[in-house]
């Protein structure tokens, strides 16, 4: 019993955040950044935000993950982060040498003030930012929002800072792929591959944190978009856009700078939202469907079929990040599972509307909870009130999970005590494969672990 | 890029060159990829394994997360430190002040936990914004009747170490509050031990063996009544010596307990941690324990050594701790199993420190002082590492370069301090060493 302080009767709380569901904006900015090629992700703050992401991060990537910090001290709070922020730029691109560097801020430069424009020009205006470099910036104050917002943010910094409009448009379509593992990038460009369409993906953090073991190092590793190829997307016929919260922004303000036509769609995770984004993507290119493609999702469908029964009616409990619970949520309804608890920490009431696009009959507002105290703690609660059979989330639902003697299948970020996620996609038709075969895993071990032996079977 | 900024070379060295002048305790240089953490971190992490305290973050979310258990400090009772409680600060409170929401957090935790006391930790945003923490605390300490200490711990107030020292002023708070009728005249505190993979358990457990009497555990493992109660023991016994050495040195000025510095890793290290106890207390009895539990617990582990001994005899070794107090003892411990420390570091190391490193360690070792990742792989290349002994960050590097890799940090899962401790490394260095995946994986040749 590790959350034994956990209590079954609900009462309100107004004012505190118990085991959250959410961590701060600018790890999100970080990760972002790391999608693209020859980048310094830099925290502009006290060492310690730094320091917190980088290890957040090595620890769900198993990667080494660089990113360079202001390290503020008393003084630099008081007067300003400026001298700093224009001594790492020097630092950064002397010792360093990134092709760009992406700045982030933090709750401690946000509340002092710190412009990052002005310091960007004041930079340029020195001379400290070498032919050819670049600096992209965003702002991250972590008492606003969640991770998500980060990510999002940044990514909408790539457009705003790289992205160059342009009147002859090219072939290409752009790919915002939000909040996903670098093996569910990688999957995404397979299947734009497969359907023939040529793509700038952004961020793109595959052969970055999933990099082979070579005996080498290289400080930037060779996956990536590079800044030619940002530069580029504004040039691309069309956008799409994948997670509303993490993605929509970059999306609209590509529209907005460069004219390039948004297309914003859930994460495709499950059946449907696969269909969606092939379905977009076919439209949006002009292309057909290969065969090799509708085969996949023919598979996807035979399994589903094959096995329905063990899915039928299973109550599910999801937690995690709103791109990654609307699409997860939707497919559990395509399973005929349960939705029986959605909760988020990232705040946002529009995640309701989504919800109740993909949920339909099944949407029932009381089992959702989002934002401040929307929390572990309240979705432990409920589980105690009305258990589950399944927990799909991040590995802090382990405690959970422990104490309640309820599978935990996980999924999202981040992800502290199991591999997979970095090898195995579960975006599109293969990825949702992946997700039924470890869902019917889980259920397969319980009944054949919990029954009784004259129950025990050796066909299921 | 040769990795070294011109300004930090002064804060690197080599055993083998002449002038020895190393430059440390500076802040990080901005814009460089430091390994280093906050004041904030440094307070929690000392605070933490307190178990049946409430630690209560004021401040945004993010302090909070990533802080949430994420140390293996074991509790054999309560397991409220484990919990992750934050005021979640939004934009409303940085502009209007947060305090009100502090307010309403402790009291709704406190009547529902009743903790034995409760720990409020100040983050970045609470020093810009201005709360008045310690009246907040004040005013629900008189409210609820339990101690309700601010850690004055805004990340940018310094480095871990002033999070340490502001660590350190809170339990002093509680220290010399409690009853101390009935404390044996042969009676220590541990300071300085976190009861990761439950090492602090281990080290009481020989000084029961040894009569002495433990009174307070600080922080492994740690209860408030117990730390009330601390300055009752005669001696204090300071590991980890950043972060606790200013606590025993308040003690020593207030109550007049002398205290030493010790280390329990590695054979030498804690043998000569128990009989300098020993010695302090003057008994002739506990000495003589002394000698018997050394003797059998050295016996015990000493031929599974000299077998370990054999395959790593000569094997090279990166070295990179928090404080340099227990890169020491990595150097000896390594040494005892035939292995050359050839890269040696610490974040938050003093020039002492590196002098004595300096003495230790053998000839053309590469001594540093809050490196980062560009340095340490080329000094892992120039080396030919065999293996690196670090903390989080430090792991996938190591293992991209061909390198073996030893947790020695908060990730460690099995018990790394005292004598079985000592097998323990031992056979953890040996299995990531001789590994058969280095037959696969390529190596680090520069």
């Amino acid at each position: 019993m590790l959350l034994r302080h956990t209590t079954k009767e609900i009462k309100p709380r107004s004012a505190l955040t118990i085991n959250p569901a959410k961590t701060c904006q600018p790890i999100g900015a970080m990760y972002a950044a790391l999608g693209i090629h020859g980048c310094l992700p830099h925290s502009h703050g006290s060492q310690g935000c730094c320091a917190y992401h980088r290890s957040a991060l090595t620890r769900h990537y198993k990667e080494p993950v660089m990113a360079a910090t202001s390290s503020f001290t008393e003084g630099s709070s008081v007067f300003g982060g400026q001298a700093n922020m224009l001594q790492a730029i020097n630092n950064i691109f002397t010792v360093y040498d990134p092709e760009v560097i992406a700045i982030h801020t933090t709750c401690l430069s946000e509340t002092i003030g710190d412009d990052l424009s002005q310091m960007k020009k004041k930079a340029f205006d020195d001379g400290i930012i070498p032919e050819g470099k670049e600096i992209i910036f965003c702002n991250t104050p972590s008492y606003v929002g969640a991770h998500p917002n980060g990510f999002s943010n940044m990514v909408k910094g790539m457009v705003d800072g790289l992205c160059e409009p342009s009147d002859d448009k090219l072939r290409t379509v752009n790919i915002i792929p939000g909040w996903v593992e670098p093996s569910d990038m990688r999957e995404i460009k397979r299947y734009c591959a497969e359907m023939g369409v040529e793509i700038i993906m952004f961020p793109d953090t595959s052969g970055i944190l999933d990099t082979p073991q070579t005996g080498k190092r290289d400080f930037y590793p060779k996956g990536g978009c590079t800044v030619a190829e940002l530069r580029e997307a504004g040039s691309s016929q069309a956008t799409i856009a994948m997670g509303p919260t993490c993605s929509g922004a970059a999306a609209r303000s590509l529209d907005v700078k460069c004219k390039v036509t948004p297309e914003i769609i859930e994460l495709p995770i499950g059946l449907s939202a696969t269909d969606k984004f092939i379905n977009t993507l076919r439209k949006v290119a002009g292309v057909a469907v290969p065969e090799s493609v509708t085969d996949e999702r023919g598979r996807l469908v035979d399994l589903i079929t094959d096995m329905h029964q063990y899915f039928y009616g299973k109550r599910v409990a999801l937690y995690g990040d709103p791109d990654q619970l609307v699409s997860l949520a939707q497919f559990i309804v395509d399973l005929d599972m349960i939705p029986a608890y959605i909760v988020t920490g990232t705040p946002g009431k529009k995640l309701l509307k989504r919800l109740k696009a993909v949920l339909g009959d099944k949407y029932n507002e009381d089992n959702i909870a989002i934002g401040q105290q929307a929390d572990m703690f309240l979705m432990h609660q409920w589980i105690k009130n009305n258990p589950v059979d399944l927990m799909i989330g991040n590995t802090y639902g382990k405690y959970i999970s422990r104490d309640e003697n309820i599978p935990l299948l996980r999924h999202g970020f981040p992800i502290y005590d199991r591999i997979g996620h970095s090898y195995f996609p579960t975006v599109g038709y293969a990825g949702a494969i992946r997700l039924c075969e470890k869902m019917l895993d889980i259920f397969m071990s319980k009944q054949d672990n919990e029954s009784p032996e004259e129950k025990f079977e050796l066909v299921l | 890029m040769d990795g070294i900024l011109e300004k930090r070379k002064k804060q690197i060295h080599r055993t083998d060159e002449a002038k020895f002048d190393m430059e440390c305790g500076k802040a990080s240089l901005a814009g460089s990829v430091s390994q280093r953490a906050c004041v904030f971190c440094g307070s929690r992490v000392v605070l933490y394994p307190i178990t049946d305290a409430l630690h209560l973050i004021h401040g945004p979310i993010g302090c909070a997360s990533y802080t949430w258990d994420i140390r293996g400090a074991t509790s054999s009772g309560r397991q409220l430190h484990r919990m992750s409680f934050c005021t979640d600060l939004t934009e409303k409170e940085v502009i209007y002040g947060g305090e009100k929401k502090l307010y309403k957090s402790l009291c709704t935790l406190i009547d529902k936990y009743k903790p034995a006391a409760a720990f409020v930790y100040a983050t970045c945003i609470v020093g810009i914004i201005g709360d008045d923490m310690e009246a907040v605390c004040r005013k629900v300490e008189k409210e609820k009747g339990i101690r309700v200490l601010p850690v004055m711990s805004e990340g940018f107030k310094g480095t871990k170490k002033d999070g340490y020292k502001a660590a350190c002023d809170a339990i002093s708070e509680l220290v010399g509050t409690g009853d101390t009728s009935g404390i044996s005249k042969h009676s220590i505190n541990i300071l300085g031990d976190f009861n990761i993979a439950g090492e602090t358990d281990i080290i009481r457990s020989y000084y029961e063996r040894m009569g002495v009497e433990v009174v307070a555990t600080i922080t492994g493992d740690g209860r408030i009544d117990d730390i009330c109660k601390a300055h009752g023991a005669t001696l204090n016994v300071v590991q980890c010596s950043g972060s606790m050495t200013h606590l025993a040195k308040e003690m020593q000025a207030k109550y007049g307990i002398p205290y030493v510095r010790v280390s329990y890793v590695g054979i030498e290290d804690t043998s000569a941690a128990l009989y300098d106890v020993a010695e302090k207390l003057g008994s002739e009895e506990i000495m003589e324990k002394t000698r018997e539990l050394v003797a059998a617990e050295v016996a015990k582990i000493y031929p599974e050594l000299l077998e370990i001994k054999k395959d790593l005899e000569g094997k090279r070794a990166a070295v990179y701790t928090g404080g340099a107090f227990k890169a020491f003892s990595l150097v000896r411990s390594l040494r005892t199993i035939g292995m050359i420390a050839a890269v040696v570091g610490s974040q938050t190391g003093n020039k002492e420190d590196y002098e004595q490193l300096r003495e230790l360690c053998d000839p053309g070792t590469i001594l540093v002082d809050d490196t980062n990742p560009v340095e340490l792989s080329k000094f892992m290349q120039e080396q030919n590492i065999d293996i690196f002994i670090g903390g989080v960050k430090e792991r996938p590097l190591a293992f991209k370069l061909g390198a073996g890799f030893c947790d020695h940090n908060h990730e460690r899962k099995i018990p790394l301090g005292g004598f079985e401790g000592m097998v323990a490394f031992a056979k953890e260095v040996h299995a990531s060493v001789m590994s058969p995946v280095w037959q696969f994986a390529r190596k680090n040749k520069g």
